[in-house]
């Protein structure tokens, strides 16, 4: 893949500029007649949501603008963050036939935006919801998982009340996601559409565990739902961890999206980010944009491991991020109580297993970033059966607990994407459904 | 390098591409730069008695693709709304200067003798090639008894085109309406008159589309619209068959045509060239694109000619004539059947879904290597393209006819026809 398609013009992002910019309503119109309308299309299929894409892109080429919303969000009520965070080149994109014999899919998250943004700007809100049916349920998370589910639950005539912990809804989309992605307060602007169908109420900082437990919930609603989220971080368990100016990217990534001061100074320093994941790139593009002198992003494993997709690195790459494969940090070194580098071990696969090589190289800095995955914290959850350090859900994302099911991050499903956790928000709502009715 | 010089009714022009009676060929600015762009002829726009017409505001309409192609095109713009003398002289000036052009100028007038007559003897001395008359126009000028309101009977083509004819030594090409039941009624009748061409076909009678906020047709001139000329790539096939009918027809056969009718690549002249044309006109396509459109005509004609070994116009002239026949004689017996190339099927699956929906379901999907394998179920398909068609894949599914050692048998023959003419010769 060559160049970024559709990034804005002029090179460098900026913490406020748009990744991609929106498509005009010309262009709009000429990539919607590339779509060839495909019967059980390939696009579909590769979405987590399900979204008609062809169905929606004709509408797209008819006029029929907000009819195209209609169809994305009532598949996918985050279809306008998912059509600015999905990694499409590995989903629908990358699904699409037109990929085949151009080697240029149809740019279905961009058009998915231009009929989202049309729907949002109008200030419709095309959901109704149905008759009351005096049942409450508790949504824990007001992230991608659990305001996808409260939406749902909402429609189908419930009442739903969402804790969340932090000031604001939206998850990841609101403290996760890079700046560039979200810009003009989207993730806010996307909750506040949600919460225009009504039924839900939002209380924030409220946290499970400290401010109220699993078992005062069941007490409370008909049904809880946990969409929890990873609200810990993985440590690189190396020496020197501790060491001033080596934080969590999600910490950085959070403090920039909100506009406050970052836990460690950016600007003019050498900056270290070590992951391979979107929340690496999110983390050493977001650096240079906050005016680090230089990043360099190390990864234990070569590019084709990364969880970044290739197109999320030559992004990285393209706007000055230096991607160092192979290195796996040992220590990390300090003066005066202050990171002054990162010692690595060369790392090569031998007979499908990560070795090391002995060969050590250094790379000096000012700040080191960890994005190295987010684990659950489990607090509050009452003795709920956890697999694999996540919460256990049956194939109808229930619990161990009759009543209690979860969804997104928090649980072992797909990708850790907001689409996959708009995905099981949705399809846990019509479990819960099913489950009241019973 | 192939030669592309025409000779229709006794006009010569360097190419075959000439300019239709229009909007582009309304003055001596226009014509001009048409010239240098490299046509090969045109017809002047149409020509009227004075007092000159008076055109109204908004006057085309169009049918777009997704995309703004355009599909079709169509306008209420009436004749000419210049004085005829200012329009005659810069006819002789414009032939003066291009002698090696065409130089044909389009008339019409009310039907009688005096006006046609009149209107041809003031034309003949500006050193036109021939003339045109317009018996097509189907807006407006029909309403005042002119244009389509005389081609529409056959009657009136003949006594009008008898009348220049006695009144001109010019070649006379009669342009013919698709307005009609039966194109070949009028081409008769013109060649009854005199003509020594036919051109075809005039405009379509049309609405382009509705303005839904406006509630009235496009274009709209104050909130109201009325049917023009529908042209354009939309209007080929039509114009096709119209041609064809003439060209295969015994009492119109070998009458010079002059083919018209959305034309807008070399290979759209090339067809109609193939069916018998002359020359052929072209409008829509310079309206959109400019005259600059003549080169690639020019060049992709030449080229293709080079490729097949023709030489002339004449080596293909007509050649796909004898080809067009009666439904009635065709071969009931080839049958033809869609193969697909699964290396280059991209799994869009509209074939399938086309298949299913509408036509034979002779299509199946399989389980296939990271795609779907569509496979043709040979016994199921009648051959009848549409998956050729749907697919995006220029050569992925293509037809084979199918060898089956049949004699060709026609429906007249045929023992399903119970009122086939001769019984087929049993087999013992």
């Amino acid at each position: 893949m060559s160049g970024v398609h559709g990034a804005a013009p002029g090179g460098a992002l900026g913490l406020d500029r748009d990744l991609v910019s929106p498509f005009t309503a010309l262009q709009a119109m000429a990539e919607s007649s590339r779509c060839l309308y495909c019967y059980e299309a390939a696009c579909v299929t590769a979405c987590p949501t399900a979204i008609d894409i062809p169905g929606f892109i004709r509408k797209i080429g008819t006029g029929n603008v907000k009819g195209a919303a209609r169809t994305i969000l009532d598949a996918n009520i985050m279809g306008g963050t998912c059509a600015r965070a999905c990694p499409t080149e590995v989903l629908c994109e990358q699904a699409c036939v037109r990929n085949k014999a151009e080697s240029e899919p149809v740019r279905i998250g961009r058009l998915q935006r231009y009929a989202t943004d049309a729907l949002f700007t109008a200030g419709v809100q095309p959901f109704a919801r149905q008759a009351p049916t005096g049942k409450r349920v508790a949504v824990v998370g007001g992230g991608p998982a659990g305001l996808a589910c409260a939406h749902r639950l909402a429609m189908l005539g419930h009442e739903v009340t969402v804790f969340e912990a932090r000031a604001k809804a939206g998850g990841l989309n609101e403290y996760g996601l890079a700046a560039y992605k979200m810009v003009d307060d989207f993730a806010q602007r996307e909750v506040d559409f949600i919460l225009s169908l009504g039924g839900i109420t939002v209380k924030t900082g409220v946290a499970l565990g400290r401010d109220v437990t699993l078992t005062e919930l069941r007490q409370d609603f008909d049904a809880v739902f946990l969409g929890l989220g990873l609200a810990g971080t993985n440590t690189l368990g190396v020496e020197g961890e501790d060491l001033a100016g080596v934080v969590a990217a999600v910490d950085v990534i959070a403090a920039l999206r909100q506009k406050t001061a970052p836990p460690v100074e950016l600007a003019g320093r050498r900056v270290v980010v070590i992951g391979g994941g979107n929340t690496a790139i999110d983390a050493a593009i977001q650096s240079l944009c906050a005016g680090a002198a230089d990043v360099v992003l190390a990864y234990r494993r070569g590019s084709a491991q990364m969880g970044a997709t290739g197109h999320e690195q030559d992004l990285a790459r393209t706007q000055g991020v230096v991607l160092r494969t192979w290195l796996a940090p040992r220590a990390i070194e300090g003066m005066g109580g202050a990171v002054t580098a990162v010692e690595f071990e060369r790392m090569v696969m031998e007979g499908g297993r990560l070795i090391g090589t002995g060969e050590r190289v250094t790379e000096p800095c000012d700040v080191v970033l960890k994005a190295v995955g987010q684990k659950l914290v489990a607090g509050g959850l009452d003795g709920l059966a956890l697999a694999g350090g996540r919460i256990q859900v049956d194939g109808h994302l229930a619990t161990s607990l009759p009543g209690v099911y979860a969804g997104g991050d928090c649980i072992k499903s797909g990708e850790d994407l907001t689409v996959q956790s708009v995905a099981d928000g949705k399809a846990a709502a019509f479990a819960i459904d099913a489950y009241l009715k019973a | 390098m192939a030669d592309l010089s025409s000779t229709i009714a006794g006009i010569k022009s360097p190419n075959p591409f000439w300019l239709a009676s229009a909007p582009p060929t309304d003055k001596e600015y226009n014509v001009v730069r048409a010239f240098k762009a490299g046509w090969g002829g045109v017809v002047w726009k149409t020509l009227g008695e004075d007092p000159p017409v008076v055109n109204v505001s908004s006057r085309y309409g169009a049918l777009l693709d997704g995309n703004r192609g355009l599909i079709g095109f169509n306008n209420i713009e009436l004749i000419t709304d210049r004085p005829l003398e200012v329009n005659l002289r810069e006819i002789a000036a414009v032939k003066k200067a291009w002698p090696d052009r065409a130089m044909v100028v389009s008339l019409m007038a009310v039907m009688t003798e005096e006006a046609w007559a009149g209107l041809a003897r003031r034309i003949e001395p500006t050193g036109a090639d021939g003339l045109e008359l317009n018996f097509g126009c189907p807006h407006g000028m029909c309403e005042r008894g002119m244009g389509s309101a005389i081609g529409q009977v056959p009657e009136m083509v003949e006594q009008v085109t008898r009348w220049v004819k006695n009144a001109t030594r010019l070649p006379v090409i009669v342009k013919l309406t698709p307005n009609i039941t039966n194109v070949l009624w009028s081409a008769e009748a013109a060649k009854r008159g005199g003509a020594d061409a036919v051109s075809l076909i005039n405009t379509v009678n049309s609405i382009a589309s509705i303005d839904l906020d406006a509630m009235a047709p496009t274009p709209t001139v104050d909130g109201k619209g009325t049917h023009g000329g529908y042209c354009g790539p939309a209007v080929k096939p039509i114009a096709l068959n119209m041609v064809a009918e003439i060209a295969r027809n015994a009492e119109t056969h070998g009458l010079p045509i002059s083919g018209i009718g959305g034309i807008g690549t070399w290979r759209d002249a090339a067809e109609f060239l193939a069916l018998g044309c002359g020359s052929v006109q072209v409008c829509t396509a310079a309206m959109v694109y400019g005259f600059r459109v003549v080169e690639d005509m020019i060049d992709g004609l030449s080229a293709w000619m080079d490729e097949k070994g023709y030489r002339t116009l004449a080596d293909f002239q007509g050649r796909a004539v004898r080809n067009v026949v009666n439904w009635n004689d065709l071969n009931m017996n080839f049958v033809t059947k869609a193969k697909i190339d699964k290396d280059l099927c991209i799994d869009c699956g509209r074939c399938h879904i086309a298949c299913e929906d509408t036509s034979h379901q002779a299509i199946r999907i399989l389980p296939g290597d990271g795609k779907r394998l569509f496979e043709v179920v040979d016994e199921d398909c009648v051959g009848c393209n549409l998956c050729a068609h749907v697919c995006p894949v220029p050569e992925c599914i293509t037809m084979h006819p199918q060898a089956n050692g049949l004699p060709y048998l026609t429906w007249p023959e045929h023992p399903g026809n119970p009122m086939r003419v001769q019984p087929p010769q049993a087999a013992e």
